[in-house]
């Protein structure tokens, strides 16, 4: 799988089971994925099939039953939730398909909110904040509410904040997911940029072959398998 | 601090049910406040009381009298350093019930020597001295009736009435001030020797014995030895220390400080779960939210530590401006002198107050803050998919 190039996350032998009551859910087993630092994975597969669940372990977010997942040099497996949560701040931003923002803070706070973990003085945080939003094409809606944003606008601020920090790896949970096709497209428009021009490392995990498009590789999960062709 | 924002802006977002909480918690700060300043009322007197002074009454009851004659034996007692009485006048200003207050007969110097914490100035007590229809009133019940030197006020007495049932006048000749804050200034002391010839009935007797002993740490002993001198008399005393006499005579009308301890308890706790039900309302709204900080690296100890922030911030907001309401208003004057001698909030129960504010925040917010630190990522994100 992989292109030659240095692998920025490697899973190897990944099972991740779920217990439902009284009964455990294999959702992926003997995982193995490369993905080179640089690219662009869109990572496809039908409802349950784990592509959510993989996505959260390369970010940090949950933890494999057995195998382990390495970014860089680190291995997360092994890693304590703090190490893990002082991890995710440094070097991984997340783009969630419903954005996920904090209706209480204006565009600006929420891009500012990662930054509150940085030893950042306000001004600084300010500057990176004002970055971010000319980076995704609103810093003229700063101030507005989340409530007062369309959609693309909405996802446009996540992506705004998942890139604030500057980390080496982007995770997107079908961000365009609940939008129309133009500010969908948009947003993969924006991915890609950041992919091409900023050299962001970006896992998508998505359900549509337009997205899928866009990525500079694919690859299909189902039943806890993976397979660079689409399955039948 | 700079999470102080991101707390606030939380607090924002239900604005009804924060104000409400908040109000809730500001009205039983206030009734805290007042609360408290009644019940220093009750014991201000017992805290102020003098280490050294006891107080002999008649055996049966206070409200039966003691010969004057007492006195002289009384002062003979081994450890006694000095001697003087009061008796329970009962006045009442223009005929008006309502115009009730502590009014009591006594001599001038000895009472004066024993309550130095009776702040008089010299040319006052001269003119109470020289003047026998003269009496001291206190700061607190001048400014009541709007009494100044030279005033002259009538009184009747339903214990005491005057020969040819005339009513009692007197000249005010003196204002006190108490030395310390507590110190009761409601007080109007007037002349033994004019009551004793003016008084229809009991000439010759007296209410009380204030004594004021050489060792404090013999108090028992003292108390026992003038009770045993007056055993077996048709006027057998009762001697004890000034502060159990003050805290007997308050509990008359019950134990003030359980009552009031009890009100307080039912209502903090009530306000314990409108806050605990309010923070966890909050966590349970926000589950997507926090597991979307945990995504950026918030750690579990600093969710924690943000909502227990909100749930004190509430407490803060809330409480402290009731707190400072019943200042406020319990620093408007007394609502109601003729029951409450002193009416003042001491600084200790202020200080209570913002312990409480605190603890009401940590406790109301501390299960909905563990709720939030487990909460593990990814079940959170998936309650929103």
């Amino acid at each position: 799988m992989s292109t030659g190039q240095e692998v920025l996350v490697r899973v190897e032998n990944v099972e991740k089971t779920f217990r439902r009551g009284s009964e455990e859910v294999h959702v992926l087993s003997g995982m193995n994925l490369d993905v080179p630092s640089g690219e662009f994975l869109a990572l496809m597969g039908p409802s349950g099939s784990g592509k959510t669940t993989l996505l959260n372990l390369i970010g940090g977010l949950d933890r494999t039953t057995t195998g382990s997942v390495k970014i860089g040099s680190e291995r997360l497996d092994q890693m304590s939730d703090r190490q893990l949560a002082a991890w995710r701040a440094r070097h991984v931003g997340f783009v969630f398909q419903f954005y996920n923002l904090m209706p209480a803070l204006n565009a600006e706070r929420n891009v500012e909110l990662p930054l509150l973990l940085t030893h950042l003085s306000r001004a600084q945080r300010k500057r990176h904040v004002q970055t971010a939003l000319e980076v995704v094409g609103l810093s003229h809606r700063a101030k507005h509410y989340p409530r007062t944003l369309s959609g693309g606008e909405q996802q446009r601020v996540g992506i705004a904040r998942a890139i604030v920090t500057d980390p080496t790896l982007l995770l997107c949970d079908e961000p365009t997911g609940d939008l129309d096709r133009k500010s969908g497209d948009e947003i993969l428009s924006l991915l890609q940029a950041l992919n091409q021009d900023q050299g962001k490392t970006i896992v998508m995990v998505t359900h549509d072959p337009h997205a899928s498009n866009r990525a500079t590789r694919t690859v299909y999960l189902e039943k806890g398998q993976l397979s660079a062709e689409k399955p039948e | 601090m700079k999470f102080l924002s991101l707390v606030w802006s939380n607090l924002k977002r239900k604005k009804l049910r924060t104000s409400l909480t908040m109000l809730s918690l500001c009205v039983a700060f206030i009734l805290f406040g007042l609360l408290s300043a009644i019940k220093e009322s009750f014991s201000a007197g017992v805290e102020l009381a003098g280490a050294d002074r006891l107080i002999v009454r008649h055996k049966v009851s206070l409200i039966m009298t003691l010969p004057v004659a007492y006195k002289a034996r009384m002062e003979r007692v081994e450890g006694v350093a000095a001697v003087t009485h009061q008796t329970w006048f009962n006045g009442i200003y223009q005929d008006e019930p309502k115009n009730f207050f502590a009014s009591m007969p006594v001599e001038p110097e000895p009472f004066l020597a024993m309550y130095p914490e009776y702040v008089l100035p010299a040319e006052q007590k001269e003119a109470w001295l020289k003047t026998r229809t003269g009496v001291i009133v206190g700061r607190t019940l001048a400014e009541r009736f709007n009494w100044k030197i030279g005033d002259r006020v009538p009184l009747m007495s339903p214990i005491w009435p005057r020969k040819g049932d005339e009513a009692w006048t007197f000249d005010i000749v003196g204002i006190y001030d108490g030395e310390k804050k507590g110190t009761d200034t409601s007080g109007f002391y007037f002349r033994h020797d004019y009551f004793d010839e003016g008084r229809a009935q009991g000439e010759g007797e007296v209410g009380w014995y204030s004594v004021r002993i050489q060792d404090p740490e013999q108090a028992a002993a003292t108390a026992a030895a003038i009770d045993a001198e007056f055993a077996n008399s048709p006027y057998e005393t009762k001697a004890e220390p000034e502060g159990a006499f003050i805290q007997g005579f308050a509990q008359q009308i019950g134990d003030i400080g359980a009552i009031l301890t009890a009100i307080l308890s039912a209502v903090f706790f009530t306000i314990l779960l409108v806050t605990g039900n309010t923070m966890a309302q909050a966590v349970r709204e926000r589950t997507e939210e926090i597991g979307v900080l945990k995504s950026m690296g918030f750690t579990n100890e600093l969710v924690l530590a943000l909502v227990l922030a909100e749930s004190c911030l509430i407490a803060a907001v809330g409480g402290l401006s009731g707190l400072g309401l019943a200042w406020l208003f319990i620093s408007a004057g007394n609502p109601a002198p003729t029951m409450l001698s002193v009416f003042y909030l001491p600084n200790h129960y202020l200080g209570i107050g913002v312990g409480l504010v605190l603890a009401l925040g940590l406790v109301a917010g501390i299960f909905p803050a563990i709720q939030a630190m487990r909460l593990q990522i990814a079940v959170a994100l998936r309650r929103n998919a």
